[in-house]
């Protein structure tokens, strides 16, 4: 484990555990009907997004998937309007527009989440190609977050290809939980170390235990660090795991082991993080706990400003669909 | 929205198609290098991407050898003066490179892509629909993509099923994705200067027909409104509707029913999403008779849309039922005599007014 500030450390487990009691609010909120429609949960997976966003700023570009709430968090937008997004109200990032799997925040270099299954991945790589452009790769790089259903995509092959001759500054991330809706990685995807595919595009490819935020750190620190050199992609394959189901009504009891889920759980991120911290004397016990009580309050206060929050007008149904448009975009009535 | 007379005026205020400026007879291909040049000096956002834009490399030094002038000729010269960075030669990747270049412009660079063959379109189509055209709205606003694809149209020449669609309504039924068709030099140089200075994503198609006919093109650079049309010959007794190569079509048409003393208008619509709906009701208003010409299949088409605006806005003015003169729901066929038939032509054009008149 490299050298970390306790100010990281504080980050790092501050924004872990957003993502996690964002996830567990967001659903309690879905069953309640509060939701306006589908939502992905990545709680078990906070690690992956917290350890690499770690070494980004707001100049750095990310594109994120359906599963992306905890991208979103990481990259550093707030959680009160993306709960209000995700209630469909006009106070979110997108004025209820987009919804859970459409969370953008430009302003924060987040390029919006995705919900064509690798579909982002060549939009990363063109934010890396404008660092590239415009000579900024050290202060500007692109993140593709993708899950190991994406790396069975045509696009995502492509985007690998374009990155490697070009020499962007990109890094492919893919948040590997083993499954594709229902159907398990070592069914849909031609190897077992997804890593091994970087060969192919002669470059860099590392297997990250992805429950664990000080080996994500340190991974994405080399790869982040390459990308602004100008020595070009990376590819990350970070193996963790979604403790809920695919979207918010589906119960994973039915094509995952117990077993399996308990194994992981045994290595949650956070608490992997609290016995490290706590054992190495680096964070005091008070000082996680009082971390968690500020997020608890947070989240009582997401929920609220997004139900307080108004709908947004109908005249939002036809506003952004082009910058200017000459015939009537309303439909024929 | 009123609507613009042929000449349209230029950016700058000068008359085009240009009696009183400075210009030149030049081919559609021309016109066409010429604009690219022009938009790469005014804006240096503006770069370029595409297979074979830069004609192969040389393996020793690395320098393009522009050994083709790129497909069709279109960025012939380009990489010489703008380099390598600025004019990307692409790997066969549709869908890759089309995606970066939406994440390019959501960044804020203006990429122009060159999609070679219009058949390529559906090897991209994922990246166009679900994220250059819906990025703005999805996120609400927070974000513009302006870039310009362009492609090869048409039957015609040869290329058999697969490089010769003209499947216009498949883009302009994308809402978020404006879509326009030159159909002379002229167009062509004011329409791709608008679509590369347009905010929001821009088709623009070339019918493979019209890059080596000639015509006049200003030499100072201009843009065209995208939205509008405009009138190719003004008459009293029929409207001919055309776009792209069709627009061509039509003219031919005019020309032979003028012969037989019928007098038909000829609306060229130069764009397909916006279009100019003011100036297909104002034109059957005055000939209450209208034929739609589209070398696009039948269902769905584009002849349909105008077909039904016209139907729906221009109703007590019709003299007869609008017709429509489009390819048949086939495939394009190898067959040079197959090809011919499946062509839309001023023949099957003028036929159709001389039924519909009675004669």
């Amino acid at each position: 484990m490299a050298e970390i500030s306790h100010e990281k450390l504080t980050w790092l487990y501050t924004t872990m555990y957003r993502i996690r009691r964002f996830e567990e609010t967001m659903l309690e909120q879905t069953f309640k009907g509060n939701a306006m429609g589908v939502t992905h949960p990545s709680d078990g997976q906070e690690a992956v997004p917290t350890g690499i966003c770690a070494h980004l700023t707001d100049k750095d570009w990310i594109g994120s998937t359906h599963r992306g709430h905890g991208h979103c968090i990481a990259k550093g937008l707030e959680t009160d309007r993306m709960m209000a997004e995700i209630m469909g109200r006009a106070t979110g990032q997108c004025k209820g527009k987009g919804g859970s799997m459409h969370i953008a925040d430009f302003s924060k270099g987040m390029l919006g989440a995705n919900a064509i299954v690798g579909a982002s991945v060549p939009l990363a790589v063109g934010a890396a190609l404008t660092a590239k452009y415009r000579g900024n790769e050290n202060e500007s790089i692109g993140v593709s977050f993708f899950g190991d259903g994406a790396t069975s995509q045509g696009v995502v092959h492509e985007s690998m290809n374009l990155a490697a001759i070009w020499k962007l500054p990109v890094i492919f991330a893919c948040e590997n939980n083993g499954y594709a809706e229902a159907t398990p990685a070592w069914y849909a995807v031609s190897t077992d170390d997804i890593a091994s595919r970087a060969e192919g595009y002669g470059i860099p490819g590392v297997s990250v235990d992805g429950m664990d935020v000080f080996a994500v750190y340190d991974a994405a620190e080399q790869a982040v660090a390459r990308a602004r050199r100008g020595e070009g992609p990376t590819l990350l394959d970070l193996k963790t795991y979604r403790y809920h189901g695919h979207f918010h009504a589906d119960d994973p009891k039915k094509y995952r082991k117990p077993e399996e889920e308990a194994a992981y759980k045994e290595r949650d991120c956070l608490k992997l993080f609290e016995e490290r911290v706590t054992g190495q004397k680096l964070m005091k016990a008070e000082e996680l706990s009082s971390i968690r009580d500020a997020i608890e309050e947070e989240m009582e206060k997401a929920v609220q400003f997004a139900l307080d929050s108004p709908m947004p007008t109908e005249d939002e149904l036809y506003s952004d669909v082009y910058v200017n448009y000459s015939n009537p975009v309303a439909g024929l009535r | 929205m009123t609507t613009t007379e042929n000449p349209p005026q230029s950016s700058s205020g000068a008359l085009g198609p240009g009696y009183d400026v400075p210009g030149q007879e030049m081919r559609y291909r021309d016109a066409f290098n010429k604009t690219l040049r022009d938009e790469l000096n005014h804006d240096p956002d503006v770069f370029l991407m595409g297979e074979d834009i830069s004609g192969g490399f040389d393996k020793e030094t690395k320098e393009p050898l522009d050994a083709w002038g790129g497909p069709f000729a279109a960025t012939k010269g380009l990489v010489q003066d703008f380099g390598p960075e600025r004019i990307r030669d692409a790997p066969i990747s549709e869908a890759g490179f089309v995606g970066a270049a939406v994440g390019a412009a959501l960044t804020g660079l203006r990429p122009v892509v060159d999609l070679m063959y219009f058949d390529f379109v559906t090897v991209a189509y994922d990246q166009l629909l679900s994220n250059a055209a819906k990025s703005r709205y999805m996120f609400a606003g927070q974000t513009k993509v302006p870039m310009t694809l362009f492609a090869r149209s048409g039957a015609g020449t040869g290329h058999a099923a697969q490089h010769s669609e003209s499947f216009y309504s498949m883009l302009a039924h994308i809402p978020g994705l404006k879509v326009v068709v030159p159909s002379d030099p002229y167009s062509c140089r004011g329409l791709l200067a608008a679509a590369i200075r347009d905010d929001d994503p821009v088709f623009l198609v070339n019918d493979k027909k019209l890059i080596n006919l000639t015509g006049f093109v200003p030499d100072e650079s201009f843009t065209i409104e995208i939205g509008k049309g405009r009138y190719l010959r003004r008459g009293a007794d029929v409207t001919l509707v055309g776009m792209s190569y069709t627009s061509v079509v039509c003219k031919e048409a005019a020309e032979k029913l003028a012969e037989q003393g019928i007098d038909a208008e000829v609306v060229d619509m130069m764009s397909l999403s916006p279009f100019d709906e003011e100036i297909l009701i104002e034109s059957v208003q005055k000939t209450n008779r209208v034929v739609v010409v589209d070398e696009d299949t039948p269902r769905a088409s584009m002849a349909s849309e105008f077909a039904a605006i016209i139907a729906d806005k221009a109703f007590d003015y019709l003299d007869a039922p609008v017709k429509r003169v489009t390819a048949p729901h086939t495939p394009v066929p190898y067959n040079r005599g197959l090809e011919e038939a499946f062509m839309p032509g001023p023949d099957d054009v003028a036929g159709t007014v001389l039924t519909m008149l009675g004669k």
